[in-house]
């Protein structure tokens, strides 16, 4: 018998979806993320007006103020849809309970002297409850955005909020031995302990904020660009030159969920800012203020944790958010301030 | 052979997801390529010098990339091999 081998090519007649394709100029083959982003949400049909809020269509652009002629412009550098984000995130999750555990069998924060798990309860515990809020503005934004680019990403966003939030817990039953203990202290001290109501105050007030766009900037770029390099980046290399690198084993994940997440939100601001000189004197005015806001808010936490060093610290994150925001080419920024 | 086959180099990868923004990459950063497109398999043809860079495919994928993830969905290639953290340079050594 004699075989012959040949090669037969199929041509496909079209490379993606035609919208994809109205997008790139042209049948081109599309990536995943193009695919799975692109005119993702429905945008006519709506038979019926929200009865909750008749004066707006059910995806309704006018829910914030910024405008955008395209709002699948909000490309997610990340390029994350549902398969992307959840194997990046499953690979983090497996290197942070490799940590845990090691941390655990080790009992390197449970030896920990009694006065430095207290601040740690103190310090760390509370904030589980501020990530629960962010979950719950980033679902907000979600809810009520306009665009699967940004909601999509909104939505894992908060995913992560809740991840973090996580890891705080365990971080806290890691101190008490897995009593759960500590997580009844935390809630105490984020309900009743005065250096954390201005935060709590702040997180409070972000929940109400009508603007999804607004609350996105308050939310993900100030707030979370203020606080989490104060404790993730300050509170734990100061924990770390006294105690050993236990605490920066369990908060590897938030170092690298901030530096990744900062490129999707810097990226987000850019695009909107870019669109219009209006949406620049909106996103300018809001970080200004939220600047303020967040500072102000931070201050009694910070001077509860960093004492003496509190204004060094506080000056130093500014900074560094400073230098930020002048890189996303916002120019009245600095001059609100 | 004549010259211009001795000079050339090429790199062959499988057609697939993983390879379209390498290939894209090495598109935009080898003007002189030439991209064949065969069943399953795209073969780049470059006079010379062919150069990947690990920047330019990130920059396509939005995430880090390590060079060495190239050898997963590469069939072939020909050329001595200049390999560092940043680029992977196909050419010939003329002694």
């Amino acid at each position: 018998m004699q075989v012959d081998i040949k090669t037969t090519s199929v041509t496909q007649l079209r490379n993606t979806f035609s919208n994809v394709a109205r997008r790139l100029g042209g049948d081109k083959p599309a990536s995943r993320y193009q695919e799975a982003t692109f005119d993702l949400q429905s945008t006519a049909n709506f038979h019926y007006r929200p009865l909750w809020q008749p004066e707006l269509a059910l995806y309704d652009v006018l829910r914030t103020q910024i405008e955008m002629k395209d709002w699948y412009a909000f490309r997610d550098p990340r390029q994350y849809y549902y398969g992307t984000y959840t194997i990046a995130r499953a690979r983090q999750q497996d290197v942070m309970e490799k940590n845990i555990d090691f941390v655990e069998k080790r009992g390197l924060l449970r030896d920990l002297p009694e006065v430095e798990r207290t601040a740690l309860v103190f310090t760390l515990v509370p904030l589980r409850h501020l990530e629960w809020g962010a979950n719950l503005n980033n679902c907000y934004i979600t809810a009520f955005g306009y665009g699967a680019a940004i909601t999509q990403a909104t939505m894992f966003h908060a995913m992560d909020r809740l991840g973090l939030a996580q890891y705080l817990s365990r971080i806290g039953l890691l101190l008490d031995g897995n009593s759960g203990d500590s997580l009844a202290q935390g809630k105490t001290l984020w309900l009743e302990h005065a250096a954390w109501q201005d935060l709590r105050r702040l997180v409070e007030r972000l929940m109400v904020t009508k603007d999804w766009f607004e609350l996105y900037v308050a939310q993900n770029l100030v707030l979370d660009g203020l606080l989490h390099p104060l404790i993730f980046t300050h509170y734990e290399r100061r924990v770390s030159a006294e105690h050993g690198p236990a605490l920066s084993l369990l908060t590897e994940f938030m170092t690298n969920w901030f530096n990744e997440s900062a490129r999707w939100v810097d990226a987000t601001i850019k695009t909107a800012a870019v669109e219009s000189p209006a949406n620049e004197t909106l996103l300018c005015g809001w970080i200004a203020n939220y600047r303020k806001a967040c500072n102000e808010a931070l201050a009694s936490y910070a001077s509860a944790v960093f004492g003496q060093d509190t204004d060094t610290v506080l000056a130093q994150i500014d900074a560094v958010f400073e230098t930020r925001v002048a890189k996303l080419g916002l120019k009245t920024a600095q001059k609100a301030v | 052979m004549n010259d211009a086959t001795q000079n050339t180099v090429f790199i062959a990868f499988q057609t697939n997801d993983d390879t379209r923004p390498i290939i894209e990459a090495i598109g935009n950063d080898n003007p002189n390529a030439q991209i064949n497109r065969y069943p399953a398999m795209v073969k780049i043809d470059a006079p010379g010098r062919l150069v990947v860079r690990r920047a330019s495919i990130e920059e396509l994928i939005g995430r880090e990339y390590d060079l060495r993830e190239l050898h997963v969905n590469l069939i072939s290639l020909s050329g001595n091999i200049d390999e560092s953290d940043d680029e992977f340079v196909l050419h010939w050594n003329k002694n």
